[in-house]
């Protein structure tokens, strides 16, 4: 038993000494440990860690549901959380949509684990850092290191009681050149692959080249985005698009079954996908495993908590969603994959344009190739029309070269309809681990050529 | 052992190992909120964290770590931590990292609390709850929705230059939001504000609000919103309602005179601000009618406090004046850095995390004018408010901003009902075609801004009033 299950059960008995064994309760321990190694103008400024426990408890009695939460972890602190929580199920009002506790069940897998990150120290990410600054070769840099560990449990009071692990390194870094900037991320179970020269050379190289861009009239232009770009799709189609609550109150865009995608559009979440951090439960206890939402272009499934599940009903169940404390936000997935197409990379990598996309952008007649995109935001859900702007480099594309270094741009555009059959000419042959900027999260996407982007605005309105 | 034991032995065990400056705060934060949908409770939590977070300063290298072991032995664990950390930012050095003097500050501060919402009973609240939510289903709103959130965040404040610091501060809000489902989209209308609107205050901010009176015509709108006309493509006069403005403030203002931006050290994430020091003091920001303060003394507004957190005493400034950029939102390292002699913007989210440069209190000075005065002098314009969505450029000049409603004004009289109002613009071309401001000052509070890495969600306060803008790019489509 680990010692977060063992905290776990403790409080279980806590609930059943204090409130009596009528009461449904379920705990959550989380044992987080993040280390952060920030730097700017091209040295360490700030430079952080903590190692928290939370314990979450969620009790229901007589169809009334509360929860409660505490960093304090002594028998004292457990203690109060206990009689606070019993306390507040008592004089909360009814809650009809009680879904019941999850039943016991294994795990399916787990995410990825790493002894050596988890014990990272300072020294080895101000190393990285280093690597990075020195490979920037004299150009200003700016961004993280970080390495995080989760040691997690569940158990409830109807006999799920499972464990978990997993660690996570992320690399995410601009290099900058008069107004220039250039940037490089990555994601890993493990810190020993995150190599800081390679980094700082790549978004170096896009920093040189991204200086003195023209403004580009707005219109609607084909694209390549680049795997940091491609990200942003993915975790908005699952906040907005495939999240079950949104579904069953008709704020989505998804309907199961429709050919709503590109057939190369492929989206699978994969808590225990190779090289990946990942969860291997939910805040209610329900085991992960491999979803596929998305099956060569046709919407098959959305993702539920168990509530969720039981608003959307026709047999919906929950697929392991649940979030901690976050229930009006619905039902997400935060190990989400665009398959990519396979094959080796091809084309030929000139600084500029990131590996996994360099065989894309020889298709294009006239286009843009996008780095990264920023401040995305929705405009409305059922459409999934967002609005955001380009960053860390934009160039113009012109047979199936990159030529011109472009201002950034604003665009609004619904994802789906970028995604849309039809509209994906090709998916790049490899996808990167992109890290999410709240810690064990990630999008794994491949570079994109799409037919049409719609751009709004340029650099001056 | 008491919390300033705890914070003192934090700070002395930084030193023993080397730091030349160090500070700890012990925070303990309770917290509470109620969800309610469609009738139903459909969440409550009650969340309690405590813990130390020290800062560590050797040579010119920061360190920071936390622990919820609020232990004497904790405590000096977190202090020798924190300085190894700092230790290790060494190895990629920067310039001389300096402290601007402040007072050495020994005090206590309070929010001001009527009724403390935490002992308000829960079953009271989540009838309001639900009653609200049931109402705007009656009402016409497919699904409704209502919240409430409480903080209670008691902190005490150490520094090696013999800061010995208590603050308690409780704020609190709520809101409600009725969203109608049509074929191709969805509309919502909130009151007062998506999400809520909070301040430093108790349960009488909430019993203030009135969130029954406005259930049924915000659900009257969001339905009717479906069947309105689109907001039109164009250039137009662009009349903004204050909880709109609010916002426009917070992300084109607040974040743009956020001295750590202007210095480079958010550049690849938050990002960068267009404004450059050299010009503080001269640059046009926008028209005269354009005062904007930054100010934590006001009571109530939710970026208020007594001290920030880096023990600095809450002042009230200008950042702009007459519409000239005067002042920015600073610590006391990034202010050393700049050559500035004021601080007083540092906060953190918690223990856990490092205190940073934030907006406290940052908004409008009342212009003359009301709102009827301002429709009246508008012959052909629209006007929107409540945000629905927002993004603006990693330099804080290039904006988008949806609203929930907007209404046609023709002939200084507000017309017809207008759906997916959005506009666009560039920050200071936008502010200085302000024209009209009105008087009617309200402090909103935006309880989610989020920066830093790892990040941290920030409370602020916008005091904002509805104003005209001239020529304003609107009705952007995807």
């Amino acid at each position: 038993m680990t010692a977060q299950l063992d905290l776990a059960q403790q409080v279980l008995d806590l609930v059943r000494r204090l409130g009596g064994t009528q009461l449904e309760a379920s705990v959550s321990v989380d044992r987080y440990a993040t280390a952060l190694t920030r730097f700017a103008n091209s040295f360490i400024h700030q430079n952080v860690a903590d190692d928290t426990t939370t314990v979450r408890l969620e009790v229901h009695a007589e169809g009334r549901t509360a929860a409660g939460s505490t960093t304090l972890t002594s028998p004292e602190g457990l203690r109060d959380l206990v009689a606070r929580t019993c306390e507040a199920v008592r004089l909360s009002p009814p809650d009809p949509g009680w879904p019941g506790l999850a039943p016991p069940a294994p795990l399916h897998g787990q995410g990825g684990y790493d002894d050596a990150t988890a014990a990272a120290s300072p020294q080895e990410r101000a190393a990285r850092v280093r690597a990075f600054v020195d490979a920037a070769g004299g150009l200003e840099t700016a961004g993280y290191c970080r390495t995080s560990s989760w040691h997690g449990a569940f158990a409830n009071s109807a006999g799920q009681a499972v464990a978990a692990s997993t660690t996570e390194a992320a690399m995410d870094a601009i290099a900058r050149r008069d107004g220039s900037d250039g940037v490089a991320r990555q994601a890993s179970v493990r810190l020993a692959d995150l190599d800081g020269s390679v980094l700082g050379a790549r978004a170096a190289a896009k920093a040189r080249a991204g200086t003195s861009p023209v403004e580009l009239p707005p219109g609607r232009y084909e694209v390549v985005l680049e795997p940091c770009a491609a990200a942003d799709l993915l975790s908005n189609l699952a906040v907005w698009g495939f999240n079950g609550k949104f579904h069953a109150e008709r704020r989505s865009f998804v309907e199961l079954g429709a050919d709503q995608f590109d057939p190369s559009v492929t989206l699978v979440d994969d808590p225990f996908a190779p090289d990946s951090p990942g969860a291997a439960f939910d805040a209610e206890g329900t085991p992960k495993q491999r979803l596929v939402l998305v099956d060569a272009g046709t919407s098959v499934a959305v993702t539920h908590d168990r509530r969720t599940a039981a608003m959307a009903g026709g047999g919906a169940r929950s697929t392991g969603h649940a979030l901690p404390g976050e229930r009006p936000f619905g039902a997400v997935a935060f190990h989400l994959r665009l398959l990519p197409a396979g094959g080796a990379a091809t084309g030929e990598p000139d600084g500029v344009v990131d590996p996994a996309a360099a065989g894309l952008v020889g298709g294009v007649e006239r286009g843009l190739l996008v780095t990264d995109v920023w401040y995305t935001r929705v405009l409305d859900p059922k459409t999934l029309v967002m609005t955001g702007l380009t960053r860390n480099g934009v160039w113009l594309i012109e047979d199936g070269k990159v030529t011109t270094p472009v201002q950034n741009l604003r665009f609004t555009q619904s994802y789906p309809q970028a995604l849309g059959p039809g509209a994906v000419k090709a998916v790049g042959p490899v996808a990167s681990l992109q890290p999410s900027g709240w810690g064990l999260l990630w999008w794994s996407a491949p570079a994109l050529h799409l037919a049409s982007w719609n751009f709004t605005g340029g650099a001056s309105g | 052992m008491t919390q300033f034991d705890i914070a003192e032995a934090a700070v002395q065990a930084a030193l023993d190992a080397g730091a030349r400056y160090a500070d700890a705060r012990v925070m303990h934060r309770r917290s509470e909120s109620m969800a309610a949908r469609n009738g139903d409770v459909e969440e409550l939590s009650q969340e309690e964290d405590a813990g130390v977070g020290v800062r560590a300063l050797v040579g010119s290298s920061w360190g920071f770590f936390a622990t919820p072991e609020l232990t004497d032995e904790g405590a000096r664990a977190a202090g020798r931590r924190a300085a190894e950390i700092a230790a290790a930012s060494a190895a990629v050095p920067g310039p001389a990292a300096d402290l601007v003097p402040v007072p050495v500050s020994t005090g206590s501060w309070s929010s001001p609390c009527e009724v403390d919402p935490l002992s308000v009973p829960l079953s009271d609240k989540g009838d309001l709850l639900i009653h609200a939510t049931k109402l705007m289903r009656e009402h016409g709103a497919d699904h409704a929705e209502a919240l409430y959130r409480i903080w209670d965040t008691a902190k005490w404040f150490v520094s090696s230059e013999g800061h010995r610091i208590d603050q308690r501060i409780r704020e609190c809000g709520a809101g409600i939001a009725a969203h109608a489902i049509g074929e191709r989209e969805t509309q919502r209308r909130s009151y007062p504000s998506y999400g809520g609107q909070y301040g430093t205050r108790g349960w009488e901010a909430v019993t203030e609000m009135d969130l029954l009176g406005h259930a049924p015509r915000i659900a009257e709108e969001a339905r009717a919103l479906l069947t309105a006309p689109e907001c039109p493509e164009g250039t137009t006069d662009l009349i903004l309602g204050s909880e709109q403005l609010a916002l426009q403030i917070h992300e084109s203002v607040g974040h743009a005179i956020e001295l750590d931006r202007i210095l480079g050290w958010e550049a690849a994430f938050a990002g960068t601000s267009w404004l450059d020091l050299s010009r503080l003091g001269e640059l046009r920001y926008g028209s005269e009618l354009m005062n904007i303060t930054i100010d934590p003394t006001i009571p109530g507004a939710l970026g208020s406090f007594g001290y920030d957190d880096e023990g600095t005493p809450a002042s009230r400034r200008y950042a702009v004046r007459d519409g000239i950029w005067v002042g920015v939102l600073a610590g006391r390292d990034s202010a050393a850095v700049a050559g500035l002699d004021y601080a007083g913007a540092v906060r953190s989210d918690g223990w856990a995390r490092l205190p940073m440069v934030r907006m406290t209190n940052v908004g409008l000075e009342p212009g003359p004018h009301t709102l009827e005065e301002i429709i009246a002098a508008t012959d052909d314009g629209i006007l929107m408010d409540i945000n629905r969505s927002w993004s603006i450029d990693d330099r804080r000049l290039n904006f988008q901003f949806g609203c929930e409603i907007a209404w046609e004004i023709k002939n200084g009289r507000r017309g017809r009902m207008l759906r997916n109002p959005t506009y666009t613009g560039i920050g200071p071309v936008f502010w200085n075609s302000m024209d009209m401001l009105s008087s009617e000052i309200v402090a909103w509070g935006t309880p989610n801004c989020g920066k830093g890495q790892p990040g941290q969600i920030g409370h602020t306060g916008h005091p904002a009033a509805p104003a005209r803008f001239r020529n304003v790019r609107v009705g952007v489509k995807g």
